[in-house]
């Protein structure tokens, strides 16, 4: 949809301008990768099978800053409310920060995902391919719900809190999912992955779809 | 027999539990310029956000050039331009990227020319790579304005336009609305500021908790507003 | 409808009841504990029940804007939490003695607590998303997407590492009844339990239609008097 190119061009400009969200999610990322390496008490030996849980509990709390800042924008000078009079659909708006959400979320994963190999002690260059795969489905799964309630916790008054209340226990099967996909993939590559990867499809498709529908719900008044 | 721009029966709107439009009837047709006057809490923002398909309203029919606004089909959204109290501009943008991306929005033809252009009436041109976010009230205000002027829409919807314009600022906006109601588009401009506003007004309404108690052809003098405003406020009709 | 509500689920928990702890036999393998499986099971289908209710009420919503759909959703909501909140505590009541354990993340528990997350975070965000109307709204598309989880819920729980073998066998047992009398006190204790949440729904839809009224006409009566609400 051409309108939705032109607010993801628009949203990445904005981010290229002032990289706010970028600088943030990335330092956060890092940090986070570091924390969750040092909270750990397993021996070195043990340390590779921590790299699922570490990944994912560490991109889903910067996905979850990352994505506010999507709505945040707009929220300024009215400008939802010029998106809404132009003669575009609400999906469109809706696939739009869904793409930035997803360029954002891939941007820190290319920083955290090596990083993390380096401090849990796994070459992850073997299984490359299968970990970009199971990184783009829980990345897109991530972004589909995210961009709905984000849009929704942007508007109530505890919003910090309001978005991983609302969005976290939708997001558990996604997690058991992207772990279990990352889990498999790390043992032996992407002819490892199982039924995992069917999951992650399903709740892409699914939330996907449903993410469109009702974005309008959402954002219009 | 154009159908008229806007044609509002009963529109009732509620925010937050209390009413704020109570069975507005407004019509206008298209050339005029109606200036929408009443206090704070009028509903005045509210009735321009209904009439500009941001609210749907709680009862009551709206219909926009002949077609009924219900579903804010895009088809009227194209034609409708608005401006609110805040810019509808990305502050890290510069004005030219802010007009182009609306202009790739409302699927313009030669977008470069028609930025172009509104910078020039803005008197942004001068502007170039200076973020939204450094503008002064005024520039901010022209470009709000520009942007809503930049598809020629039929029907204008402003929200307090005047606020932060000098001297020069106004004259300008007087005049492009003078030209636009010539060329037959329909104007409906809430403000505070009588003064500002008489010079282009085709007619007067008041609005009042919530309905408008008061039309008056022509634009109104300020004795006659005077008059109709204290019997309004008193009856809450005129 | 008012009076037979409430009458039949009168009727039908007292039969229930006496199923349960009279009329079904006792279980060879677990012993008396087992009688809890009955209501645990019953809650668990009611609560399920109540989601899609919640679902199909808020779809109501977003696309007629009835009140009616709203409070439906609300109150089944709240009927939902409950029941699934008793699922969660007649689970570990029964775990305890046959299996030692409080707790276990089998397939359906883990199930269960999902929902219930889900479905205690509708609540919150009724309650605490804040005056504006478009609340409604939200809570309803939560109301939806939470449905649409259920399934792939389902399917991704049996992906978690590390389930006790024996526990999956002995509960996807536990529906398999074998004697005739314990599937009728199934079925009876499902009805009832269903009839129980019906009214316990209506009660709430009730309430909630004669709150609202009541604030309307206090708006009215203060508009009248020129103050606003």
């Amino acid at each position: 949809m051409r309108d939705a190119l032109v607010i993801l061009k628009k949203d990445l400009a904005i981010e290229w301008r002032t990289k706010e969200s970028l600088t943030s999610v990335f330092v956060l990322g890092v940090l986070l990768t570091i924390v969750l390496t040092m909270a750990h008490d397993a021996p070195a030996a043990s340390a590779p099978g921590l790299v699922p849980a570490v990944l994912w509990t560490s991109f889903v709390f910067t996905g979850l800053l990352g994505v506010q800042r999507a709505f945040l924008l707009e929220r300024e000078n009215d400008c939802l409310a010029g998106l809404l009079t132009a003669p575009i659909d609400a999906g469109a708006i809706y696939l739009g920060k869904l793409a930035a959400n997803l360029v954002l979320l891939t941007a820190t994963q290319l920083v955290v995902v090596p990083l993390t190999g380096l401090f849990l002690h796994v070459d992850l260059l073997p299984v490359l391919a299968g970990l970009c795969l199971a990184l783009l489905l829980g990345n897109v799964g991530f972004a589909a719900l995210a961009t709905l309630f984000a849009a929704v916790a942007a508007r109530t008054r505890a919003r910090e809190v309001m978005l991983p209340l609302l969005l976290l226990p939708l997001l558990v099967p996604l997690l058991i999912g992207a772990v279990s996909l990352t889990r498999d993939v790390l043992a032996g590559g992407l002819a490892e992955a199982g039924m995992a990867v069917n999951v992650l499809a399903a709740f892409d498709v699914v939330f996907g779809v449903a993410g469109w529908l009702l974005f309008a719900y959402v954002v219009r008044d | 027999m154009r159908s008229p721009a806007v044609s509002a029966t009963g529109v009732c709107r509620t925010l937050a539990g209390t009413p704020v439009l109570d069975g507005v009837d407004l019509e206008v047709a298209p050339g005029e310029v109606v200036a929408l006057l009443g206090p704070n809490g009028a509903g005045k923002t509210t009735l321009l956000r209904v009439l500009a398909l941001l609210l749907r309203p709680t009862a009551g029919r709206i219909a926009l050039f002949g077609l009924d606004a219900a579903d804010a089909p895009p088809v009227l959204r194209r034609r409708i331009g608005w401006v609110g109290h805040e810019s509808a501009c990305y502050p890290d943008l510069t004005a030219a990227e802010n007009l182009a991306f609306y202009a790739r929005l409302f699927r313009l033809d030669d977008p470069a020319r028609r930025v172009a252009d509104a910078l020039a009436w803005a008197d942004l041109a001068g502007t170039g790579r200076r973020p939204v976010r450094a503008f002064s009230r005024g520039m901010a205000q022209r470009l709000a304005l520009a942007r809503a002027f930049l598809h020629a829409p039929d029907l204008l919807l402003l929200d307090e336009p005047f606020t932060g314009l000098d001297r020069e600022g106004v004259a300008r906006l007087q005049e492009k609305l003078a030209a636009l109601a010539r060329a037959g588009h329909a104007v409906v401009l809430a403000t505070h500021d009588v003064d500002r506003v008489h010079p282009v007004a085709t007619s007067t309404a008041i609005l009042h908790r919530g309905r408008i108690a008061w039309t008056h052809e022509g634009a109104a003098e300020k004795t006659i507003l005077a008059a109709a405003w204290t019997t309004v406020v008193t009856t809450g009709t005129a | 409808m008012r009076r037979l509500l409430p009458a039949a689920a009168t009727l039908a928990m007292v039969a229930a009841l006496w199923m349960v702890f009279l009329g079904v036999p006792t279980e060879s393998e677990m012993g008396v504990v087992q009688r809890i499986f009955y209501f645990h099971v019953s809650a668990a289908w009611t609560a399920f029940v109540a989601f899609f209710v919640v679902a199909g009420a808020s779809v109501a919503y977003l696309r007629t804007g009835s009140p009616g759909a709203d409070r439906l959703a609300a109150a089944s909501a709240e009927v939902g939490v409950l029941f699934c909140t008793l699922v969660l505590v007649t689970g570990p009541i029964w775990a305890r003695p046959i299996w030692g354990v409080w707790w276990t993340w089998d397939p359906r528990l883990t199930m269960t607590v999902i929902l219930w997350v889900i479905y205690v975070s509708y609540l919150v965000l009724r309650a605490f998303g804040g005056a504006d109307e478009a609340v409604r709204r939200w809570a309803a598309v939560l109301g939806v997407v939470g449905v649409l989880d259920i399934p792939i819920i389902n399917v991704s729980v049996r992906l978690l590492p590390g389930i006790h073998p024996a526990v999956i066998v002995r509960r996807e047992g536990g529906s398999g009844l074998a004697d005739p009398t314990m599937r009728l006190g199934l079925a009876v204790s499902v009805v009832a339990v269903l009839l129980l949440a019906a009214w316990f729904v209506s009660l709430r839809v009730r309430m909630q239609r004669v709150a609202d009224e009541a604030a309307e006409l206090r708006r009215l009566a203060l508009a009248e008097r020129g103050e606003v609400a």
